[in-house]
């Protein structure tokens, strides 16, 4: 039986152990804040981090993971925002939210260990995420945001 | 002349309906709805929970609703509940598209707050023994002379507001508004940033099965051989069919999803080939009824007669609507009756149409509407609604179905593909003496109207008739400029080569892409500045209002549009949304790169009067998505087909936009007229980007691009195409 810690608590897996994780995380843990997309990782609306890594949950394989899993709901609260979910509160970066999670756990793994990056490279981070209501010029200033607030 | 209109569509009989103002008509409400009681209730806290038949599709239509009803009834936006879409519960408010929302359903929740702070007057009149005129209320709260004060909550005092709506209660004026006007933050905003928004995806209903479709390459073929076998060893996983309908449930999700990527199907031949090759001329050369639009004065001869003439033809493909959640439903179906939670944009024709699919009345099924992934449009929602309901009527038991990606990419009804044809002639001025403009479109309204089960896949594939709207091709067909003689033709295709669907916009952008090109096209022929150009041919104030305000805001340079070489230009697109609603005007800066025919979008400026703005930020949001959204649609969309089927299945196969292609700047303006009528702000702002760009292009280089999307080929082609330089 697979274990992993997921926001901090353990739980033991009880689908197959080539289930992907964010099949995991939707029917066993019930979180709501990864989102199934493309299940191809083409689009990262399923991003979770996995040792503080932007990950797709879709293509990692519930068995291969070693290290701790922290989705949206891990990374802040109402109360206790994570800054680049404040900016994204600020600057109303948000239209149907499908993407949203994806947007917001890639932004946060960027400025981790990027804390000033250059617009170039804050878009460059962003590419692999898809938006279709289209978004993007509210998502890149929420992150700019986050990175003067933060820095 | 009017040609066939019965076609065979994947086995059952389509009929086309040239009446699209059916959509448009507000239906008649249940009596009930006579009643504030039925709109609302105000409870012990002062909470307000509201019905309404609009439902969000992510454009923040909870939040500019809200406004309105906070604002007649002088309470909080945050106070308000909003119960959208569900059919036991709320007015059929037809559904939402159309950007109609604000504009339709925007004064009948008005009246209907209003009606309920009038009532709430009355309550505090009694209470504190003074005359109605004494009251005031705000915050939630009625207040009487010498400190007298009550909450809404303790006026209602858990009864309710139980009065006949008069229908004469007059709504606030411009002066008075506290709220509408202000950009509100969107109130489900931040749950979505939490991750703890619950969309379709999420519900769950005790004893639900998890169901996949499968479906063959090509659609209509029959399943000759099913292959129970194939997955005996997923562990509760079952085959269920009904003619052409093939399924495969389990009691886990993962076990679904294994068995139908495992089940072997036969097909057996389907009834036509995908289109494959040149379906721009499919289009031109297939059956179809025709409607003459305009017919002013003796266009022929004005052509004919006119010094300087000039012709163009115009394509855009068939278009995703491309959600990034694929579509999911829940159904559960008994003997007696049925629960349908559906992401549906029309929760009460969706209902009619699933109680004909399931052989039951109307009433019989209630249908929960719950936000989806966003849908511009109608995406997979309503099919896999279908497809929920059929599904749980086979297995007996509470069915939950969410399609995959390849579902979603080759099975959502498509944007409908469009071909245009312009001709004009100048007089010796410069000006347009005649303009003759053509379209071929087939259908762009497939959606459940009438009670049909067959505009459902399900529904199809269970040999159930469909019936669908000739709708959507004349939008914007119509240009704004008035010319001396305009004939304006549409010819309905009257079969879909590709089952299509309502996207964004409808016909409007394709068309304004032609009209709007054409006029381009023109100025430059006429060596005059292409917004002077415009401004030439109009007459409404509007519309030249947000002309010379975009002209403003890009600091325009005023010159004839001679397509210089550079490889750095400027154009302009304008349109009034549906000729009736909002006007919009646009101007992009691009810079291409001859060598590699790739184009850099730097700056976008909008000017945009759509009457009363509600919530000016909400409008913001919307215009830069319709920006971006139909520039990825410019640029990079195509849904690619061979004869053995679609070919576009995943994000690789059909690209979209992507951070690294964005412009640098939007830069917006909004014309505020809180005296005007109010329209909506969903659509309009994509119709004059096709034209933009293309506008930009040819200013840039000289090069005329006519095919949706401008691609590196493309765009070397028209390079090589230039005559030489001057």
């Amino acid at each position: 039986m697979t274990t992993i810690t997921v926001n901090g608590r353990k739980h033991t897996v009880q689908s197959p152990p080539d289930t992907p994780l964010l099949w995991v995380l939707i029917s066993e843990l019930g979180l709501t804040g990864p989102k199934y997309g493309c299940g191809l990782a083409q689009c990262g609306a399923c991003t979770v981090h996995l040792g503080g890594q932007a990950v797709r949950s879709c293509s990692v394989p519930v068995s291969s993971i070693t290290q701790a899993v922290v989705t949206v709901e891990g990374l802040g609260t109402p109360e206790r925002p994570h800054p680049v979910q404040k900016a994204f509160i600020e600057a109303q970066a948000v239209q149907c939210g499908y993407c949203t999670n994806g947007m917001v756990m890639t932004s946060a793994a960027l400025l981790a260990s990027n804390p000033r990056p250059t617009d170039a490279q804050l878009r460059e981070a962003l590419n692999g995420n898809l938006c279709r209501c289209s978004a993007h010029m509210r998502i890149v200033a929420a992150v700019r945001k986050a990175a003067e607030v933060s820095a | 002349m009017k040609r066939r209109a019965f076609l065979q569509a994947g086995g059952a009989l389509a009929i086309s309906f040239t009446l699209p103002l059916e959509i448009h008509a507000q239906p008649a409400l249940p009596p009930r709805f006579q009643n504030i009681n039925a709109w609302l209730k105000v409870h012990a806290d002062g909470r307000v929970t509201f019905h309404t038949g609009k439902v969000e599709l992510g454009t923040g239509i909870t939040t500019a609703l809200s406004q309105l009803i906070a604002e007649e009834l002088d309470t909080s936006v945050w106070a308000i509940d909003l119960v959208m879409g569900d059919t036991e519960l709320c007015p059929d408010q037809i559904g939402t598209f159309g950007s109609l929302t604000i504009m339709l359903a925007g004064p009948q929740v008005r009246q209907a707050a209003a009606e309920a702070r009038l009532a709430l007057v009355e309550l505090a009149s009694k209470r504190f023994n003074v005359s109605s005129d004494q009251i005031r209320t705000a915050d939630g709260a009625a207040f009487g002379p010498a400190g007298a004060r009550a909450t809404y909550g303790e006026l209602v005092a858990g009864g309710s507001l139980d009065r006949p709506l008069s229908g004469k209660v007059a709504l606030k004026t411009p002066d008075q508004f506290k709220l509408i006007g202000k950009s509100i933050p969107r109130v489900e905003l931040p749950a979505k940033v939490f991750g703890t928004h619950r969309y379709i995806n999420h519900v769950q209903v005790p004893g639900m099965l998890h169901g996949r479709i499968i479906r063959p390459a090509l659609p209509g073929a029959e399943p000759l051989r099913v292959e129970q076998g194939s997955i005996a060893t997923i562990s509760g996983a079952r085959v269920l069919r009904k003619g052409r309908f093939v399924a495969v449930v389990a009691e886990r999700e993962v076990d679904a999803i294994r068995a139908a990527r495992e089940l072997k199907v036969e097909w057996g031949p389907a009834p036509a080939m995908a289109p494959h090759g040149n379906v721009q001329a499919m289009l031109r050369s297939a059956p179809a009824t025709d409607r003459e639009l305009i017919k002013t004065g003796d266009t022929a001869q004005a052509i004919a007669a006119a010094p300087r003439k000039h012709q163009a033809d115009y394509y855009v493909p068939y278009q995703l609507h491309a959600s990034i959640g694929p579509s999911c439903a829940v159904a559960d179906v008994g003997p007696e009756g049925a629960t349908v939670w559906s992401a549906t944009q029309t929760s009460f024709n969706t209902r009619h149409s699933l109680a004909t699919l399931l052989g039951m009345k109307p009433e019989q099924v209630r249908l929960i509407w719950v936000e989806g992934s966003g849908c511009y449009g109608q995406n997979g929602s309503d099919d896999v609604s279908g497809d929920a309901a059929l599904l749980s009527q086979l297995a007996g038991k509470p069915v939950r179905v969410l399609w995959s990606r390849r579902d979603e990419h080759l099975w959502e009804p498509k944007g409908t593909a469009m071909t245009m044809r312009v001709s004009a002639g100048l007089d010796g001025a410069g000006n347009v003496a005649g303009w003759h403009y053509q379209v071929w479109s087939p259908n762009h309204a497939l959606r459940p109207f009438f009670g049909m089960a067959g505009n459902m896949l399900a529904g199809d594939e269970t040999s159930m008739p469909a019936k669908y709207l000739q709708a959507g091709a004349d939008r914007n067909a119509k240009a704004t400029y008035v010319f001396p003689a305009n004939t304006t033709t549409l010819h309905l295709v009257d079969r879909s080569p590709i089952r299509s669907s309502s996207l964004r916009g409808l016909g409007s952008p394709q068309n304004t892409f032609a009209n709007e090109s054409f006029i381009d096209e023109l100025a430059a022929l006429a060596g005059v500045d292409p917004i002077e150009y415009r401004i030439r041919h109009l007459k409404d104030e509007r519309a030249i209002e947000v002309l010379r305000a975009v002209r403003e805001l890009a600091r325009w340079e005023t010159r004839p549009s001679a397509g210089k070489r550079s490889g750095v230009g400027r154009g302009v697109g304008f349109v009034q949304y549906d000729n009736v609603s909002a006007y919009v005007a646009v101007s992009m800066d691009v810079r291409v790169d001859p060598q590699s025919g790739s184009l850099r979008v730097q700056r976008v400026c909008v000017a945009h009067d759509c009457g009363l703005v509600v919530n000016p930020d909400g409008v913001r949001n919307q215009i830069e998505g319709n920006v971006i959204q139909t520039l990825s649609r410019a640029l990079f969309e195509e849904v690619q087909s061979t004869a053995q089927g679609l070919q576009s299945v995943d994000w690789a196969s059909y690209p979209i936009l992507r951070f690294t292609d964005l412009p640098d700047e939007i830069a917006i303006r909004l014309i505020d007229r809180p005296t005007v009528r109010a329209v909506g702000a969903g659509e309009p702002a994509a119709s004059p980007i096709f034209a933009a760009l293309a506008n930009a292009i040819f200013d840039a280089t000289g090069a005329r691009l006519r095919t949706v999307p401008f691609t590196p080929e493309r765009l070397k082609a028209a390079l090589a195409a230039r005559p030489a330089a001057a």
